[in-house]
C-alpha cells in the first residue's frame, strides 16, 4: 500500500461521508419529511471510493438509481444533495430530480437514473466525446447486477468494443437485483465479468468491500484504458445493507443476514483495521473525522429542514435552453 | 440560390456544419457503410445518401459507423451531448425509434429538466419516416405525433430544400435536443437554397399558399399532398391558406389561429393514424382557443386506426391522398 497519509485520510473521509449519509437518511426517511423513492447506498462505499479515486473532474461518470455514494465520490457538494433529496429550490438540481436525479457536470457527474441499465450507452457517449479531446480521460458507468442484464448494457459494452473508446463499466454486484438473487438473474453462474469478456474486453474483478483491492484493480483498469487500449471493466463484489428501496420489508433475506454482513463485510471498519495493523493512521486520527463527518450531515440536515421549498411557479421552467 | 433536392441540402449542410464546428459527430447505422467488408468503408454513405464524404473528410473519430444497436446510438448520442459534443445520430428508419425510446424520452428529453437547468442536451436525432414505398408497417410510420408530445424534444419536418438547410442548421447551431424527420418520399424534391449561412427559426410557420376560404394545417409530405388538392380547388375557385408546421414542437399557434379566424374552416391533414394524432391536437387547439370563428367542424385527413399495409392498394388506401385533403375541404365549405 503505497497511499500517502493524506490520501488515505480522504479515503475514508469520503467512504464515511457516504455512509453516515445514508444511515441518517435511513433515519429521516422515517419522519415522513422526504418524498419519494430512496435507494440507499451503504455497505458499497469502498465501491465507489475506490473507483472515483482515481478519476479527476474531467472524467465522466453515470449512476444508477442507488447513486448517493457516486455522487459522494465523484465530489458532489454534500449539503446541495442532502438539499435536494429534501426537495428544496436550492438544491444540487432545484428539487427538480430527487435521490434518483442528481447530477453535477462541474465535477464530471452525468446523472444517476432511474432506468435501471440507462446510463451504459451514455458512459460510451462520453467516452467518444472524450477521446475526441485527446486528454486522455474516460466515461465510466456504474451498473448493478441488475443492470447487467438490460440489452442496453449489452449494446453499449459491445459498441464500446467496436469503437474502441474509452469507456469503462464498472459492476457492482450486491448480488440483489430488487429483490431478487444474482444466482437467480445472472445466467452467467452469477460471474459479469466473464459477460464483458465475451464482448471482447478486459475485465478485472476485485473484492468492493475493500477499499485497497478496489483501489488497485481500478489502477491496473484505468492505466489500460487511458493508454488507449479501448474500453474495459471490472466486477467488484460488494453488499448492500438495506433493502432496494426504503421501506423495502427484505422478506427475501436469510435469517441474520444483513447482520452477518455488517459484522464481516462492513468495508469501512476493513479499513480501519487494514491501516491500524499497517501502522499507516492511528485510530484517533480516524475518529477525528468521523466527528467531522458527524457535523457535516448534521449541517446538511438541519440546513436542508430549513431551506426554502421551491416556487410552484418555476413548474415548467428549464425544460429548454430556447423554445 | 442554388438548385438542390433535399438530400443535397441535407448532405452539404452537415459537410459545412461538420467543417465549422469541431464538436459536431455523426454516429448511426451504414452512414458510413461498409466497414469489415471487402468493399472498405465508405462503400455507401447511408443507406439514403444523405451522408457520402463525411468518413472521407472528418476521419472515424468524428463519423462512426454503428452496430445495429439502437439504444446504443441514441444513449451514445445523449451521454456525448452532456460531455459538450453535438452529436447528430441517425435512425435508418424513424419506426426504429421504438427500440430506442428510453433514450430519448427518458433521458435526452428529461437532463435538463431533472438536473435542474443545469444541463444541456445538444443532439439532432434524424428520423426517416414516411410512408409511400410500400416498406409495410415496421418501415413506415410517421411517428412525429408521438415524440411532440415529449417536454424537452423540439420535433422539426422539412418539405423544402431551403427549409432542409435552414432547420437542419437551426438545429446544429441550438443547444436543445432535436427530433429531426425526413421523409422517405421527399429527398427528391428540388427546390432554391440560399447560399451562405441560412438558418430557419423553429416556431415559425411557412403560409404555402393564401386562399381565404378554408385553412388547411399540414407537415412533411402533406403539405406536398395539400398543394396539389389546393391546384384542384383553385380551378373551381376555392382558394386556401395552406399552412406548413415546419416544426410541430414548438408550434406555431398564431399562424393557425390566425387564419382560421379569417377562413372559419380548419382541415388537418396528417400522415398517421387518427387517435392522439397531430390532428387531434390542432383540432384542440382550434375548437379551445379559436371557437366562435368556426363555421364548420374540423376536418381530420388521417390514416386509419391500423398498421400501414404493404400491398399497393392498400398502402394507397391507408395513405392521407391529394383527393381525401380536397374533400375534405370541400366538406368543411358545405357543412350548413
Amino acid at each position: 500500500m503505497q497511499l500517502p497519509r493524506d490520501e488515505l485520510i480522504g479515503a475514508y473521509r469520503r467512504m464515511a461521508t457516504i455512509r453516515a449519509f445514508e444511515e441518517r437518511l435511513h433515519e429521516e426517511i422515517k419522519t415522513g419529511e422526504i418524498v419519494g423513492f430512496t435507494h440507499l447506498y451503504c455497505g458499497q462505499e469502498a465501491a465507489a471510493v475506490g473507483v472515483c479515486d482515481h478519476l479527476t473532474d474531467e472524467d465522466m461518470i453515470v449512476s444508477t438509481h442507488r447513486g448517493h455514494g457516486h455522487c459522494i465520490a465523484k465530489g458532489c457538494d454534500v449539503k446541495a444533495m442532502m438539499k435536494e433529496i429534501y426537495g428544496r429550490r436550492d438544491g444540487l438540481c432545484k428539487g427538480r430530480g430527487g435521490s434518483m436525479h442528481i447530477a453535477d457536470l462541474s465535477v464530471g457527474m452525468l446523472g444517476a437514473n432511474g432506468i435501471v441499465g440507462a446510463g451504459a450507452p451514455q458512459a460510451v457517449g462520453a467516452a467518444i466525446a472524450a477521446r475526441l479531446d485527446g486528454k486522455g480521460r474516460v466515461g465510466l458507468a456504474f451498473s448493478g447486477d441488475g443492470a447487467c442484464n438490460q440489452g442496453t448494457t449489452f449494446e453499449a459494452m459491445n459498441l464500446a468494443v467496436v469503437v474502441k473508446a474509452p469507456a469503462v463499466f464498472v459492476f457492482e454486484n450486491n448480488h440483489y437485483s430488487e429483490h431478487t438473487g444474482d444466482s437467480y438473474a445472472v445466467g452467467t453462474s452469477n460471474d459479469i465479468a466473464s459477460r464483458a469478456e465475451a464482448f471482447g474486453m478486459r475485465a478485472w474483478r476485485a473484492d468492493g468491500c475493500d477499499y485497497f483491492d478496489t483501489y488497485e484493480a481500478m489502477r491496473e483498469l484505468l492505466d489500460y484504458v487511458r493508454a488507449g487500449n479501448g474500453p474495459a471493466a471490472i466486477e467488484l463484489d460488494t453488499e448492500r445493507f438495506y433493502g432496494h428501496f426504503e421501506g423495502d420489508p427484505q422478506r427475501y433475506r436469510g435469517p441474520g443476514e444483513v447482520d452477518r454482513l455488517r459484522e464481516t463485510r462492513d468495508c469501512l471498519k476493513a479499513f480501519r483495521a487494514r491501516v491500524g495493523e499497517a501502522k499507516l493512521l492511528d485510530p484517533a486520527d480516524l475518529d477525528r473525522v468521523d466527528a467531522e463527518v458527524a457535523q457535516l450531515i448534521e449541517e446538511a440536515v438541519t440546513e436542508a429542514r430549513a431551506a426554502p421549498p421551491p416556487d410552484p411557479a418555476d413548474v415548467a421552467q428549464d425544460v429548454y435552453v430556447d423554445y | 440560390m442554388a438548385i438542390m433536392n433535399i438530400r443535397e441540402a441535407i448532405s452539404s449542410t452537415l459537410m459545412a456544419e461538420m467543417e465549422r464546428d469541431s464538436s459536431i459527430i455523426v454516429l448511426g447505422e451504414d452512414i458510413v457503410g461498409g466497414a469489415g467488408t471487402a468493399g472498405g468503408p465508405e462503400a455507401i454513405g447511408g443507406i439514403w445518401g444523405t451522408t457520402p464524404g463525411l468518413y472521407a473528410k472528418f476521419g472515424a473519430d468524428r463519423v462512426i459507423d454503428t452496430p445495429i444497436s439502437e439504444s446504443a446510438i441514441i444513449g451514445a448520442a445523449a451521454g456525448a451531448a452532456l460531455a459538450g459534443k453535438r452529436p447528430v445520430a441517425e435512425l435508418m428508419f424513424a419506426d426504429f425509434v421504438g427500440v430506442s425510446l428510453d433514450q430519448l424520452w427518458n433521458q435526452m428529453a428529461k437532463f435538463r429538466y431533472m438536473f435542474g437547468g443545469k444541463t444541456r442536451c445538444p443532439a439532432v436525432v434524424r428520423l426517416i419516416y414516411g410512408a409511400g414505398m410500400n416498406t409495410a408497417a415496421q418501415h413506415s410510420q410517421s411517428v412525429y405525433a408521438m415524440l411532440t408530445a415529449m417536454p424537452g424534444l423540439k420535433v422539426v419536418l422539412p418539405t423544402t430544400p431551403a427549409d432542409a438547410k435552414g432547420l437542419l442548421t437551426e438545429a446544429l447551431r441550438g443547444d436543445d435536443p432535436v427530433m429531426f424527420f425526413e421523409h422517405k418520399t421527399l429527398y427528391g424534391v428540388k427546390g432554391e437554397v440560399p447560399d451562405g449561412e441560412h438558418r430557419q427559426r423553429f416556431g415559425e410557420a411557412r403560409m404555402v399558399r393564401e386562399g381565404g376560404d378554408a385553412t388547411v394545417v399540414a407537415c412533411g409530405r402533406m403539405v406536398n399532398f395539400g398543394e396539389k388538392a389546393a391546384d384542384k380547388l383553385a380551378a373551381d375557385g376555392i382558394g386556401i391558406d395552406l399552412i406548413d408546421l415546419r416544426t410541430t414542437s414548438p408550434l406555431d399557434e398564431e399562424a393557425i389561429l390566425d387564419s382560421v379566424e379569417a377562413t372559419g374552416r380548419l382541415i388537418v391533414a396528417d400522415e398517421s393514424p387518427p387517435r392522439c394524432s397531430l390532428a387531434a391536437d390542432i383540432a384542440a387547439l382550434v375548437a379551445a382557443k379559436a371557437f366562435t370563428s368556426l363555421k364548420a367542424p374540423p376536418q381530420m385527413v388521417t390514416g386509419p386506426h391500423a398498421p400501414i399495409p404493404f400491398a399497393r392498394e392498400l398502402e394507397r388506401a391507408w395513405v392521407p391522398s391529394p383527393q381525401k385533403i380536397e374533400d375534405a375541404v370541400r366538406r368543411a365549405l358545405a357543412f350548413r
